[in-house]
């Protein structure tokens, strides 16, 4: 029984199969991996689970319930968060407010018109968004704004807006995707510490090293298909796999 | 069953003119990607232009008679214009015929306009927030209007038809019912420009290889921009073409509505209701708009139908009809009716 | 732009209000040397100022350029004059009926508008304030009177007055024997104008108003991020179409009068025009626009060809003919030209608006004097508001 279940998951754009009856079962607390070359569909897949698609056929639960049909705001406070391949960030507002936003939309729900209160009053909100700023490293730029940072400082602030929001499930596309060998190493180690909560991620990676670093299990996307689902030391060998990357150089 | 044929004819040149506005409209914002507040002032530009040619043509000499005086013992005036003085009758001829002509003068000044905008500012506001842009446009329209104003004043300045043109066809005689569908000759004359116009537009953007690559333009523009191939110089071309085609309607409109230096802004509010009723991005969804939304009005408007409507207390509802309508289509089709997913979005 | 205010604490916030209120009210003393300083003028500073601040909750904090408020404006002035009509003249019952129907109108449309940002929304509302232009000026003539306007008559119904106010006596809106005429008119709309300011800094520094900015920066994460942004972006649409109601029913107060061509689109776009000519999403910027653009007018309308001839009669006479020629274009009835002239500039060199120049300015001036390095000095000497 996993957290998020995908059954028989169809999409096509046109003619073109982008997923084919994809099966995936991701276990509460662990990291699972979709990996695959270009094109294989996994981020197509990624977005039928948070709304921005809706799949041709078959279903999504996330604890139990479907995430089809949901507006985006509503998967979200269902606690499936999302990290974007780039980084989505409120470039003109500051780190700070950044990261207090997602943390008052997990207390107050999807709208609350909380017009005449002052944002600095909400002392709880404030120091859990200071608090996740320190830990993603970002503490001392906290009254910055975010439209003047490198491309991996705003990935770390962009998860420190996700992991305010104690997320259940966390789905990662390519989270050191353009990060020179240093950042990655250091998302790796943040994305290790955060672990220890017991938050489930989703993580989609090119870079094996990422993967076979971060991931419990993992799932080789091909062709809109899932070919092999296995733990990392079984897929490293497993000739379905390096079939499908065609001397993909990284195996 | 005459009175609604009546009722559509009627609408149709109304719906012509917002097509004709509302094509140039979707041809700015697809290729651009600018919405031009300042489109509806070209139509007026262009309605001016049909004004400025009649004044110039009717310059008149005055003459002191010699024999006559008025009955305050002055000399009698005697005015002739310069074009009969000249040409005799058909000086005259050229008068009568100054609102057809005007488009001569009307293509050449609204392309250099249509140029001189784009090149001179709009260009620099590609990049630029989309409110920005309607912003710049919309002052750029206030600017326009407000120069007219001061050159022609506030009144409206009645413009005439062809003498040979005035006339009104009677549809009903040629079906054996004499005086059932009469209608006037111009609006026909309109009727058949506008048709002209937006086929020679659609020809030539679906004939020509310039009119492929602007196409190609509309549907990526990035794409087009790195095949080598120069876009902006094109869309240039193509501002200029919608600023002809606004321009040219305003000319022909004249006859059937006195120009007014504010009449660019109410058509342009309409247009725009064409476009998004349309579909944003389409050129058939905003010309077929037009014409649906100008049949709607005149029927809106119809006695019969507004008798019906006051019985039930409803009054005036042909002055808003058209935006009614936009209202449910938005509420049931966002897109509008031929809108494609993903322009602007 | 919007740190000109956001780093202040709230204590601050009371400190700049305060300064904003004896600004305000001593307006009669500093706006006398530049020939402002009459209450018909003040009156409208403060009326516009408040439609201004209004607009700019919408505009300034979501970014969603409405062109359509001028029929909020519109609305609360026939609500106003309704409620003249029907109450008696005291204007408090006025300004709260204005108030609510205008901001059921915004709810209305905004819902519909809404549904679609960028251009599409900007024409949407455009259309919108159109169709209750073309409602007000021939659709709903009995409500609106039509093209004459609509106006209090000595026989109007006034439930709570027409015993104390006998025939003949003028109908004007007043408290307590007040009449809100001239410098009282004045003061009524000036502490109306304070409390809107406060209103609109309270909400600036809130949550909301934080989540609106986000709405601006980035709706896409925004919805991401679990926030249902549809009902916010209502709630500042229906906010701002109050400020404008407001507005339309103090310009009723004043003069009891309503008319269709308040709710026209040149309407709509002055009030767009205060707030970028201000300073878009600052608090004080639509203010300082608003009272900039209803002073020039003031002036410029003021011009005629006589008044001219006098400016420039100390050049030689064929000079003069041409200057006099030229000048006459832009003010008088040609102040809309200027208007618009100024629009396009302003959009083209200064989107920021005044404030921005201000600031802009007065780091270059800091620099030059080598204060100004450390860009936290720069931001808190930045010139105050209202100067």
């Amino acid at each position: 029984m996993g957290i998020l279940e995908v059954r028989d998951v169809n999409k096509n754009f046109g003619g073109l199969k982008a997923l084919q009856n994809v099966n995936l079962d991701v276990q509460e607390g662990s990291v699972h991996a979709i990996i695959g070359p270009n094109g294989a569909g996994k981020s197509t897949l990624l977005n039928c689970f948070i709304g921005r698609l809706t799949p041709d056929t078959g279903s999504v639960m996330f604890n139990g319930s479907t995430l089809l049909g949901l507006k985006p705001h509503e998967i979200n406070q269902a606690g499936v968060v999302r990290v974007f391949q780039t980084p989505e960030i409120f470039s003109e507002l500051s780190l700070l407010e950044n990261v207090m936003i997602p943390a008052f939309a997990k207390r107050d729900g999807s709208f609350k018109l909380n017009a005449w209160s002052d944002v600095g009053s909400h002392k709880a909100i404030r120091e859990k968004a200071e608090h996740m700023l320190e830990e993603v490293g970002l503490a001392d730029d906290r009254d910055k704004t975010s439209s003047s940072m490198s491309r991996g400082d705003k990935r770390r602030l962009e998860l420190a807006m996700c992991l305010v929001q104690d997320p259940v499930l966390l789905l990662l596309d390519e989270p050191t995707a353009g990060m020179s060998r240093a950042d990655t190493n250091a998302t790796i180690d943040l994305l290790k510490k955060i672990g220890g909560r017991g938050i489930t991620k989703i993580v989609i990676e090119h870079d094996m090293h990422v993967v076979f670093s971060l991931a419990d299990r993992i799932s080789v996307l091909a062709q809109g298909t899932v070919i092999v689902e296995d733990i990392p030391s079984k897929i490293k060998g497993n000739e379905k796999v390096q079939e499908a990357y065609l001397g993909g150089a990284h195996l | 069953m005459d009175a609604i044929l009546l009722q559509v004819l009627n609408g149709l040149d109304k719906g012509a003119a917002y097509a004709l506005i509302a094509l140039g409209l979707t041809l700015i914002f697809g290729t651009l990607g600018v919405v031009n507040f300042a489109h509806g002032a070209l139509f007026m530009l262009g309605a001016f232009c049909a004004v400025t040619i009649n004044k110039v043509l009717s310059l008149q000499k005055v003459v002191l008679s010699q024999t006559e005086t008025t009955a305050w013992g002055t000399p009698l005036e005697i005015r002739t214009p310069f074009a009969q003085e000249w040409f005799g009758d058909f000086g005259l001829t050229i008068i009568d015929y100054s609102v057809p002509l005007s488009i001569l003068l009307a293509i050449p000044f609204m392309l250099i306009v249509g140029v001189v905008m784009e090149r001179g500012l709009i260009r620099y506001f590609y990049k630029r927030p989309h409110a920005e842009q309607i912003l710049v446009t919309f002052g750029l329209a206030i600017v326009l209007q407000e120069i007219i104003k001061a050159f022609f004043g506030a009144n409206p300045i009645q413009q005439n038809a062809p003498e040979l043109l005035q006339g009104a066809i009677d549809f009903g005689a040629m079906f054996g019912d004499p005086g059932a569908l009469v209608y006037p000759l111009w609006r026909m004359v309109y009727l058949g420009f506008s048709v002209v116009v937006i086929l020679s537009v659609f020809a030539f953007l679906q004939f020509t290889t310039f009119g492929m690559v602007v196409r190609a333009g509309m549907a990526d523009r990035e794409t087009v921009g790195l095949l080598g191939i120069d876009i902006d110089r094109r869309f240039t071309i193509v501002f200029g073409i919608a600023a002809v085609v606004a321009g040219t309607a305003g000319v022909m409109y004249t006859p059937i509505l006195p120009p007014d230096y504010h009449m660019g802004m109410e058509f342009l509010v309409l247009s725009f209701v064409v476009v998004v009723v349309g579909g944003m991005g389409s050129l058939g969804g905003a010309v077929s708009a037009g014409f649906l939304l100008g049949i709607l009005q005149s029927f809106a408007s119809m006695t019969e139908i507004r008798d019906l409507l006051a019985k039930v207390g409803i009054v005036g509802l042909d002055q808003i009809i058209i935006y009614l309508i936009a209202i449910v289509i938005l509420l049931v089709r966002p897109r509008g009716l031929m809108g494609r997913k993903g322009v602007m979005e | 732009m919007l740190t000109l205010f956001t780093k202040s604490s709230e204590k601050s916030d009371l400190l700049l209000l305060a300064l904003f209120a004896i600004v305000v009210f001593a307006m009669p003393i500093w706006l006398a040397p530049f020939g402002a300083a009459y209450p018909d003028l003040m009156q409208r500073f403060a009326i516009f100022g408040i439609f201004a601040t209004g607009f700019n909750i919408l505009f300034g904090l979501t970014g969603y350029l409405s062109f359509g408020h001028a029929a909020f404006l519109g609305v609360g002035s026939y609500t106003a004059v309704w409620t003249f009509k029907l109450l008696g003249m005291n204007p408090i019952p006025a300004i709260i009926s204005a108030v609510v129907v205008a901001g059921l109108f915004a709810l209305v449309i905004g819902f519909i508008s809404l549904r679609r940002s960028g251009i599409y929304f900007s024409i949407l509302t455009l259309a919108f304030a159109q169709m209750c232009y073309n409602l007000a000026y021939s659709v709903l003539t009995p409500i609106t009177n039509g093209e004459t306007g609509l106006r209090v008559l000595q026989d109007d119904i006034r439930l709570f007055d027409a015993p104390t106010v006998g025939e003949g006596a003028p109908l004007i809106s007043h408290i307590g024997g007040i009449e809100m005429q001239g410098m009282p008119g004045f003061y009524f709309c000036a502490v109306l104008l304070i409390v809107m300011v406060g209103v609109a800094m309270r909400i600036f520094r809130s949550p909301f108003g934080m989540m609106l900015k986000a709405v601006k920066t980035n709706q896409t994460r925004l919805n991401y991020t679990g926030v249902n942004t549809r009902p916010y972006t209502l709630a500042a649409f229906v906010i701002s179409g109050m400020y404008a109601g407001l507005a339309g029913s103090l310009m009723c107060v004043i003069d009891p009068l309503a008319g269709a061509e308040r709710m026209q689109w040149t309407a709509s776009g002055e009030v767009v025009l205060m707030t970028i000519l201000g300073g878009v999403g600052t608090i004080i910027g639509p203010i300082i626009g608003a009272a900039l653009i209803k002073y020039f007018e003031n002036i410029f309308s003021a011009f005629n060809d006589q008044t001219l001839d006098g400016i420039f009669s100390f050049l030689p006479e064929p000079l003069k003919e041409g200057v006099v020629n030229v000048t006459s274009l832009f003010v008088g009835d040609g102040w809309n030209l200027s208007l618009g002239i100024l629009f396009v500039l302003i959009v083209v060199f200064l989107p920021g608006g005044v404030t921005e120049g201000l600031n802009r300015t007065g780091k270059f001036i800091l620099r030059r004097f080598g204060i100004g390095r450390d860009p936290e000095n720069e931001e808190k000497t930045s010139p105050a508001p209202g100067e």
